[in-house]
C-alpha cells in the first residue's frame, strides 16, 4: 500500500500536476485574442512583458497595492496563509528527503521550527478565513460548497501532517493520510480554481499587459496598482 | 410573441425604424414587448463559445470568492453594501451563470441581466484595479451588454442610440451638413468679439482635426465656439471634417459591436482624407476611449492605434498652455475652492491622469485646488457612466449613485467643480439639481476662453 501511494501515485498526481497546468498555461495565453480583448499583445511586446511583471509584482508583494492597503486584515491572512501553503510543501526537510530519493535532488530547506510555526499558521488563518466567509454579507453571498471543498482539499495535506508530525495515535496512518491527500491536492490543481496556483500569474499578466499597452502604457503611464 | 415590433433582436438600420421607436415614448410598449422576447439560446451559445476566450473564462474560473472587489464598487457603497452589489456576485450571477447553463436561460434571467449590467454596473474598471486576481469586471459587463443587446434585452434608449450610429453616424439626429452649419453659425456669433475667427472645414494636412459630441452641436453650440476661439487664440492650423465628426459612441454603451465599428471607421476614414498631423477629441471621456482607446480593436487595426494621433481635449489645452500658445491672464485665475472629476474613461483606461491637473496649475490662483479622495485612476466613476446617465427606466437607481460623488465633492470643500467629460459633467449637473449641494460645474473651455489674455490679432478693433 505504502510503496503504491509513494510510487506510482506519487508519479501520477506529480504529472498530473504539472503536465496539467502546463498545458492549461499554454492554453490561456494561446487564447488571449487581440481583437477580442483588444488589446494589441503582439504589436508591443516590452511593453507588454513589463506591465505584466509589474503587475504580477505589486501583487505579491504585501501592502503592496492600494487594494492590499485598503483591507489589511485580508491581507495578513491572505499573505501567511500563502507563505505557508507555499513554502512548507516545497521546503520542508522531510519532503526534501522524499524528493532525492525519488527525483535524485532536493531543494533548500526551513528548520523544523519554522516548518511547525507555517503549518499551524495556515491551519490558523484557514480558520480565519473560513470565519471571514461566514461573517462578512459581501462574502457570505459568494459563497458555496464548492469554495469548501477547495478549503478541505487545500487544509487536509497540512491537518494530516501536523497529526503526523506530533504523532497524535497511529503515525503510519497519519502519514499514510498526509500522502493520500497531498496527491488529491496535486490532482486538484489542474481541474479546480486551485489552478489559480499557476493561473494568478496569467491572469495578472493579462491585465498587466492590458494597462502596461493599452490603458496608458503606451502614453509612458505606470499604473498605480 | 417571439419578436415585438419595437423590442426585438434587429438593430434599427433607417430612419422610419429610429422614428417609430422614439415615438414609443419613454419605451412603454417596447418594454411590455420585452417581457414576450424569447431567447435565440442557440445563437447565444455560438456566440460565446466563438467570443468569449480565455480571458474572461478564466476570470469567471479562479473568482477566490473572496469579496475584496465589494468595497472597490461604489454602487455596492450607496446601497447600503447591499451583498447583491458586489461585483463579483454580479457578473457570476448574469454571464456566470449563462456559461454555466450553455446559454439555457429564460426571458425573465435575461431582464435581470439587463437590469444588472446598464443599473448595477457602468464599466467603470474601477473592481479590476482592486482584484488580486486582476479580475475585471467591468470589461465582463462590456461584453454581456454585447450578448444581450444580441438578443434585444437593451435599454430603450441605447438601442436608439445604437440606431442613431447607424442611420446618421452621430449618436443624435444631426446630419453632417447641420454640423457644419451650426458650427459656422456660432463662429459668426462670435466674430465681432473674436475677429479673424473661422472654422475651417475639410482643409487637408492641417495640424489638427477636431471632432465632437452630437450634442454640443444640438444642445450646446456655444462649445464649438469655445473651441474655436481657442484654437483661433492659439494660432492653430486646424480643421474640422464634414464627414467624420462624431467622436462619441453609443453603440459601445449598448454593446453593439458593428454600429461601434461602423461608428468609429467613419472617423478613420476622415483622417485618412484629410490626412491631419493629429487629432484632437472634445471635452467627453467615453468619444475618446470609443475612438481612440478601443476603436482601433473594432476597425481591426492590430497595432491598436488610430490611423493618426489622437489626443483628448485636455491634452492639446496643457500642451498649448505650457508651451505659450495660449496665455492666461492671472488676475482672472479661479479664485474660489475648486476641485477636479477624473473621468474613467481617459484616466483609469487610458493613464491621463497628471494633464488635467497640469491645466489647473495654470487656470486656478495657488492655494484654491482641492484633491477628491481617493482620484487620479482610483477615483470612483460619476455615477452616470456606461450610458447609465441616460436610462430613464433605471433613473432611481441612477440618482442613488450618484451619492458617492456627491460626498466626495462635499468632502473637498469645493464650490466648483471641473469636469473635463461629457457624462461626468451631465452626472454632476444632475446632482447639483437632485441634492442641493451649491455647487457650480464646469467643462475646460469655458473657464479659459474667461480668461484668456487674448494675442493682438484677436483683439476687438477699437
Amino acid at each position: 500500500m505504502y510503496e503504491f501511494i509513494t510510487g506510482f501515485m506519487f508519479w501520477l498526481a506529480l504529472g498530473v500536476c504539472l503536465i496539467g497546468m502546463a498545458v492549461r498555461t499554454i492554453l490561456y495565453f494561446k487564447g488571449l485574442r487581440w481583437n477580442l480583448d483588444r488589446v494589441a499583445y503582439r504589436a508591443y511586446p516590452a511593453r507588454g512583458f513589463k506591465g505584466a511583471i509589474r503587475s504580477i509584482y505589486k501583487w505579491i508583494l504585501p501592502f503592496g497595492t492600494h487594494g492590499w492597503r485598503k483591507q489589511p486584515f485580508m491581507a495578513v491572512l491572505f499573505f501567511s496563509f500563502h507563505i505557508g501553503a507555499v513554502f512548507v510543501p516545497l521546503f520542508l526537510l522531510a519532503h526534501n528527503l522524499f524528493l532525492k530519493e525519488k527525483l535524485g535532488f532536493s531543494l533548500i530547506t526551513i528548520n523544523g521550527g519554522v516548518a511547525d510555526f507555517l503549518s499551524w499558521l495556515v491551519i490558523i488563518t484557514l480558520i480565519l478565513i473560513i470565519l471571514r466567509r461566514l461573517a462578512l454579507p459581501e462574502v457570505r453571498i459568494l459563497t458555496n460548497w464548492y469554495d469548501y471543498l477547495i478549503i478541505l482539499i487545500s487544509a487536509a495535506p497540512f491537518i494530516t501532517g501536523l497529526l503526523a508530525r506530533y504523532e497524535v495515535g497511529n503515525y503510519s496512518f497519519w502519514l499514510l493520510a498526509h500522502i493520500i491527500s497531498g496527491e488529491i491536492l496535486l490532482f486538484a490543481i489542474p481541474f479546480t480554481k486551485l489552478s489559480h496556483i499557476f493561473l494568478f500569474f496569467a491572469s495578472r499578466a493579462q491585465l498587466g499587459m492590458d494597462y502596461g499597452i493599452k490603458r496608458g502604457g503606451l502614453r509612458g503611464t505606470v499604473m498605480d496598482w | 410573441m417571439p419578436e415585438g415590433i419595437f423590442c426585438n433582436k434587429k438593430p434599427i438600420e433607417t430612419q422610419e425604424e429610429l422614428t417609430a421607436l422614439l415615438g414609443d415614448t419613454s419605451g412603454t410598449q417596447y418594454y411590455k414587448e420585452m417581457k414576450e422576447l424569447d431567447i435565440d439560446t442557440k445563437l447565444l451559445w455560438t456566440t460565446i463559445q466563438n467570443t468569449c476566450k480565455s480571458r474572461i473564462r478564466t476570470w469567471l474560473e479562479i473568482c477566490a470568492h473572496c469579496g475584496m472587489c465589494a468595497d472597490s464598487c461604489f454602487l455596492y457603497l450607496v446601497n447600503d453594501r447591499d451583498p447583491k452589489q458586489v461585483p463579483a456576485y454580479k457578473i457570476q450571477s448574469t454571464l456566470g451563470e449563462i456559461v454555466k447553463r450553455k446559454g439555457n436561460v429564460d426571458n425573465e434571467f435575461m431582464r435581470m441581466a439587463m437590469e444588472t449590467a446598464w443599473a448595477k454596473c457602468t464599466c467603470c474598471n474601477r473592481c479590476g484595479i482592486y482584484c488580486p486576481h486582476g479580475i475585471d469586471v467591468g470589461i465582463m459587463f462590456g461584453y454581456l451588454r454585447g450578448l444581450l443587446y444580441q438578443q434585444g434585452f437593451v435599454p430603450w434608449e441605447l438601442k436608439i442610440g445604437a440606431g442613431m450610429h447607424r442611420v446618421y453616424r452621430a449618436q443624435m439626429d444631426v446630419s453632417e451638413e447641420e454640423f457644419v452649419e451650426t458650427f459656422q453659425w456660432m463662429v459668426e456669433e462670435n466674430e465681432e468679439e473674436y475677429p479673424g475667427l473661422t472654422v475651417p472645414v475639410d482643409v487637408e494636412n492641417a495640424d489638427i482635426m477636431y471632432t465632437v459630441n452630437a450634442r454640443e452641436v444640438k444642445h450646446y453650440p456655444e462649445d464649438l465656439a469655445e473651441a474655436a476661439i481657442l484654437f483661433h487664440a492659439a494660432g492653430e492650423n486646424w480643421t474640422i471634417t464634414s464627414k467624420g465628426w462624431e467622436q462619441t459612441s453609443l453603440a459601445m454603451f449598448a454593446g453593439d459591436w458593428a454600429a461601434c465599428k461602423m461608428q468609429v471607421e467613419n472617423v478613420y476614414a476622415a483622417m485618412e482624407r484629410l490626412k491631419p498631423k493629429r487629432m484632437v477629441g472634445t471635452e467627453c471621456g467615453h468619444a475618446h476611449r470609443a475612438t481612440v482607446v478601443e476603436g482601433p480593436y473594432w476597425a481591426g487595426r492590430q497595432d491598436g492605434r488610430p490611423p493618426v494621433e489622437c489626443i483628448h481635449y485636455i491634452e492639446w489645452l496643457a500642451e498649448a498652455l505650457r508651451e505659450g500658445k495660449l496665455k492666461i491672464d492671472p488676475e482672472r485665475r479661479i479664485k474660489v475652492p475648486v476641485t477636479l472629476q477624473d473621468s474613467c474613461n481617459y484616466v483609469r483606461n487610458h493613464g491621463l491622469r497628471e494633464v488635467a491637473r497640469e491645466i489647473l496649475s495654470y487656470i486656478v490662483e495657488p492655494g484654491y485646488y482641492r484633491e477628491m479622495s481617493p482620484n487620479r485612476e482610483h477615483n470612483f466613476c460619476c455615477g452616470g457612466g456606461g450610458g447609465f446617465n441616460g436610462i430613464g427606466l433605471f433613473r432611481p437607481q441612477r440618482n442613488k449613485g450618484l451619492i458617492t460623488k456627491r460626498d466626495q465633492i462635499l468632502a473637498t470643500g469645493a464650490e466648483l467643480v471641473i469636469a473635463p467629460c461629457h457624462n461626468c459633467w451631465d452626472a454632476i449637473r444632475d446632482l447639483e439639481e437632485e441634492f442641493e449641494i451649491g455647487i457650480k460645474w464646469s467643462f475646460l473651455k469655458p473657464l479659459v476662453v474667461s480668461m484668456l489674455e487674448l494675442p493682438d490679432h484677436m483683439k476687438p478693433e477699437e
